[in-house]
């Protein structure tokens, strides 16, 4: 598992339904997403809104709600749900014996501005 | 045709599509050029330049912008994507500076050029400024785009008094605006009559006596003299009878005309508007003209519905399928939140006009219908509009109503035989080409395919065809037109918690005691909740329910809590949080003083503000600071202020007896002990405490949740006030006269306001939905209610009151503060946590 992916913790360290963060130094931090199913996805943490923190949002099915102004974005594709427009980059995530890995090349996505 | 010389450059001449520029980005230049999308998207290369420097917006809605209520983005027509979508080239903030028509081109300000097959002039029009002395001065704005309400907005902010000239819709739209926002406001308007152009006599008296008590001081047959600056910034307005105002800033609001310069110069035909056809073309065959800046036989139109008509015509012409335009009656709503109001047609009366009236004084109600020729000509409804929608209808066909005349004025129902009682039947009654939303000009026939083609709920209908979702004026409608189109199968009554489910609030609450349900996933299973794990606006709903219900009992959890309530600190837009400290009553001291200069210090919070509850607020902490921030806090002494929770927030006090020479009471030491025994209660919505030691009020007790005014005699006991954006005194509950007596029937009052409020419903209007009578009975019928209730706030107070941020200083929790890891790209180490 190691080259392309990133391993970037056991699966306990995010309870079902919440989200952590990982900073990525010189880039876009990421929100790592633990549905009540049990489906892990990473999406860069900033609201294509106004840039609301999405790891503090309340998650939902497979939606997270932002706490800024409660734009309903999916954790699948990262576009904004309903009439609002807009998409957050999501980052190729995996889990396989119980250890989270993101996609090394997509973690250092974009340079923070 | 006359096509460019350009085009026979081209190879493929049979692609090439027509070039279709289009000058002006607002309302009439974008649904025009929808409404042409929707008939051929491939027929033209579409280009449309915009004066201001952003998308297209529904300028109608400004007005609730600047109210407040609505932000900018939720006012957007088409973003950024729909441009894109369609392959439109968007100039904004660009605009088009001539019209050349023999070459067919048009040069924008920048000194771009751009060729075109069909040009569309789509330019509005502009407000009318009077010619007074000091009109130019600063501070002197008009009501036109977003730009003016940014100025409006930026003068509130600094409070002062507000001059609005001209009593018309935009005018008090706009003075409604800048009185939400704090300024004191005064209309002055040259007629007698406020509105006259829409309301009769009687209708603009209700109007004008309604805005004077709500603070506006209106001015009717004021004639501006000048506006008097000082420094280069408008004082005082003075008006021709000598009277004078002072204004911070003058809001030029007495009317539009057509802007048609470009046309003019341009050597197309214009008269007061840019002539046109009834298909919309000018006098040049290659130009069209549509909206604001046009005048059609005759007629130029400053309202919105008219737009609607005259682009359809447009685009039927465009595409090659005319079907032409011809002319509108226009309706007029008042956006104004708490004012119902709607006129149209002709009420002048005149020569066989005859009025019918009906006045229903206790209710506030006027209606006035005109009838000539046994046919509707003009309606004017204040109060109760209910029935506008069908009186236009009539108006617009013209139908005879002699066999409906005399229950005409009852409105759509009585008029009907009493068969339409049912407001959904009453709705049924309308013709497919009836308008149901002014907003966005969606007809009944369009809502209805609409819903046909699948939208099944009111949240699809506004997404899906735009009806009802902007100003929600015609949500009842569209409700209706739900529950006739999908055969009853909507529900009416209360209306549901959320999309989530068919219960209502108080469906919801009094099913957890019946059906002993304690845990949110039991919950959803039991009340066959429709999506997995419920959604942003039922979760938290349901936690609280569940926590109130069962005290002591039920596990609160952290995946249903706003973030605010999950960090115990309150989110700012940049990410980072605040932090206030409780200061029991207002009350503080060096130590915790020194603490909070350290804190600032320390963690380097780059401001520090004074609150209106009486307490400090240390801005800019990131969540991972916040443990260690509390920790110091925790060490002088100082617990969470909840500051960010759906709970008590505050009790403000005045020094009282103890050192004010008025003082009747003690009422910092009754604030104190008020606090002390709050503290840390969960609520529907958040909570504000006041006491005053005397009806001087300085605590501004009759504007909180709870208020006391302590008096000679003992205490008042006020509730139910508001001091946000609709702001809403006090309603008396009781007068007391022992300190024991004031906090019985503060703790019970709290624990029916528990037990009974919506989630998210402040006290202000939990009380006026159910009567400030019901929470008297609620209180006061039984002689043990008080003692019931505070027995019961107390016992659950015993399981609320440990200082969250002690338990997260000691660790708990610590997840929801610390990263996962840190990644660092370069040498791609992790830490272990």
């Amino acid at each position: 598992m190691i080259g392309d992916w990133l391993d970037i913790g056991s699966v306990d360290q995010i309870t079902p339904g919440t989200a952590r963060t990982l900073p990525v130094v010189g880039f876009d931090e990421i929100a790592v997403f633990r549905t009540q199913k049990n489906e892990f996805y990473a999406l860069v943490n900033k609201c294509p809104h106004k840039q609301g923190p999405l790891s503090q949002g309340i998650v939902h099915d497979n939606v997270v709600t932002c706490p800024l102004h409660n734009w309903n974005i999916s954790l699948k594709t990262g576009e904004a749900l309903g009439e609002d427009k807009g998409c957050v980059p999501t980052i190729p995530m995996k889990v396989d014996a119980g250890r989270m890995y993101l996609l090394r090349s997509a973690v250092v996505g974009k340079r923070a501005a | 045709m006359n096509a460019p010389s350009t085009l026979m450059d081209k190879d493929n001449t049979a692609a090439v599509k027509e070039r279709l520029v289009v000058i002006g980005n607002g309302m009439a230049g974008c649904r025009a050029v929808e409404e042409i999308l929707a008939r051929d998207p491939a027929r033209f290369d579409v280009t449309i330049f915009g004066a201001e420097p952003r998308v297209n917006y529904n300028r109608i809605m400004l007005s609730p912008v600047l109210a407040g209520e609505k932000a900018f983005e939720d006012i957007v027509i088409n973003g950024d994507d729909w441009y894109a979508d369609n392959a439109i080239t968007l100039v904004s903030g660009d605009p088009i500076v001539s019209i050349d028509r023999a070459t067919q081109t048009v040069l924008a300000k920048s000194g771009r050029v751009e060729p075109y097959d069909r040009l569309l002039i789509a330019t509005g029009s502009d407000p009318f400024i009077i010619p007074v002395p000091g009109k130019d001065l600063a501070g002197v704005v008009t009501f036109r785009d977003l730009d003016d309400v940014d100025k409006m907005l930026t003068a509130a902010e600094k409070g002062g008094s507000a001059v609005v000239i001209g009593g018309g819709l935009l005018g008090l739209e706009a003075a409604h605006g800048l009185s939400l926002r704090g300024m004191k406001v005064t209309v002055v308007h040259l007629m007698p009559t406020l509105m006259e152009r829409q309301l009769d006599e009687a209708a603009g008296y209700l109007l004008k006596t309604e805005l004077e008590r709500r603070g506006q001081t209106i001015v009717t047959g004021g004639d501006t003299a000048e506006i008097v600056g000082r420094d280069g910034h408008v004082s005082t307005v003075r008006l021709k009878d000598g009277r004078t105002f002072d204004a911070d800033i003058v809001v030029m609001a007495v009317g539009i005309r057509p802007g048609t310069t470009l046309a003019k110069s341009a050597g197309i035909e214009v008269e007061r508007g840019i002539v046109v056809d009834d298909h919309m073309v000018t006098s040049d065959p290659a130009i069209m003209a549509v909206g604001e800046c046009v005048q059609h036989r005759g007629a130029c139109y400053g309202l919105v519905a008219p737009l609607w008509d005259m682009c359809r015509a447009l685009a039927d012409a465009a595409c090659e399928s005319p079907s032409g335009y011809e002319g509108s009656v226009t309706s007029t709503k008042l956006k104004v939140s708490g004012i119902d109001l709607f006129s149209a047609g002709d009420f002048s009366g005149g020569d066989g006009a005859e009025d019918i009236v009906m006045r229903d004084a206790a209710r506030g109600v006027y209606k006035r219908v005109v009838v000539k020729d046994n046919r509707l000509v003009g309606a004017v409804l204040y109060g109760d509009t209910a029935d506008g929608s069908w009186y236009f209808d009539l108006l617009k066909k013209g139908e005879d109503i002699s066999d409906i005349r005399e229950a005409l004025i009852f409105g759509q129902a009585f008029a009907s035989g009493g068969a339409l009682l049912d407001p959904n039947a009453a709705v049924a009654a309308l013709s497919d080409d009836a308008e149901i939303c002014g907003c966005n000009g969606v007809s009944k026939g369009k809502v209805i395919e609409t819903i046909n083609a699948g939208a099944c709920s009111l949240d699809a209908v506004r997404s899906t065809c735009k009806a009802s979702a902007s100003c929600g004026s015609c949500t009842g409608l569209v409700e209706s037109l739900l529950a006739l189109t999908l055969g009853g199968e909507v529900q009416s009554g209360p209306k549901t918690m959320c999309k989530c489910t068919s219960f209502s609030h108080d469906d919801v609450r009094r099913l957890i005691g019946e059906k002993n349900l304690r845990a949110i996933p039991q919950l959803m299973q039991e009340l066959h909740w429709t999506t997995p794990d419920g959604c942003s606006s039922c979760r938290p709903a349901l936690n609280y329910y569940l926590l109130c219900a069962w005290p002591g009992e039920y596990e609160d959890d952290q995946k249903s809590r706003f973030v605010n309530e999950r960090l115990h600190a309150n989110i700012q837009k940049d990410g980072t949080y605040s932090v206030v400290p409780r200061m029991w009553g207002g009350l503080t001291n060096p130590r915790e003083l020194r603490a909070i200069a350290d804190v600032v210090e320390k963690f380097n919070a780059p401001m520090v503000k004074v609150t209106g509850g009486q307490r400090l607020d240390i801005f800019g902490i990131k969540k991972e600071d916040l443990p260690a921030v509390w920790a110091d806090l925790n060490a002088a002494g100082m617990v969470s202020g909840h500051a960010y929770g759906k709970s008590l927030r505050t009790v403000k006090t005045c020094v009282g007896s103890e050192w004010c020479r008025f003082g009747t009471q003690d009422s910092t030491g009754l604030g104190v002990k008020l606090e002390r025994m709050t503290w840390g209660s969960w609520m529907p919505h958040k909570f504000k405490i006041a006491v005053s030691g005397c009806p001087r009020n300085c605590a501004e007790a009759t504007i909180k949740d709870f208020g006391v005014v302590c008096v000679d005699s003992g205490y008042e006991l006020h509730v139910g006030g508001n001091g946000g954006i609709k702001v809403r005194a006090t309603d008396l509950l009781c007068k007391v006269s022992t300190e024991a007596e004031v906090m019985d029937v503060c703790a019970a009052f709290i624990q029916l306001y528990r037990e009974q409020a919506h989630y998210l419903e402040r006290t202000a209007p939990w009380i006026e939905r159910v009567g400030l009578d019901h929470v008297k009975a609620g209180l006061f019928d039984d002689a043990d209610s008080v003692k019931r209730l505070a027995a019961r706030f107390r016992y659950s107070q015993t399981f609320c009151q440990d200082d969250p941020w002690a338990e997260r200083v000691a660790g708990k929790d610590a997840d929801l503060h610390q990263h996962l890891a840190e990644v660092r790209p370069l040498s791609i180490t992790e830490y272990a946590q």
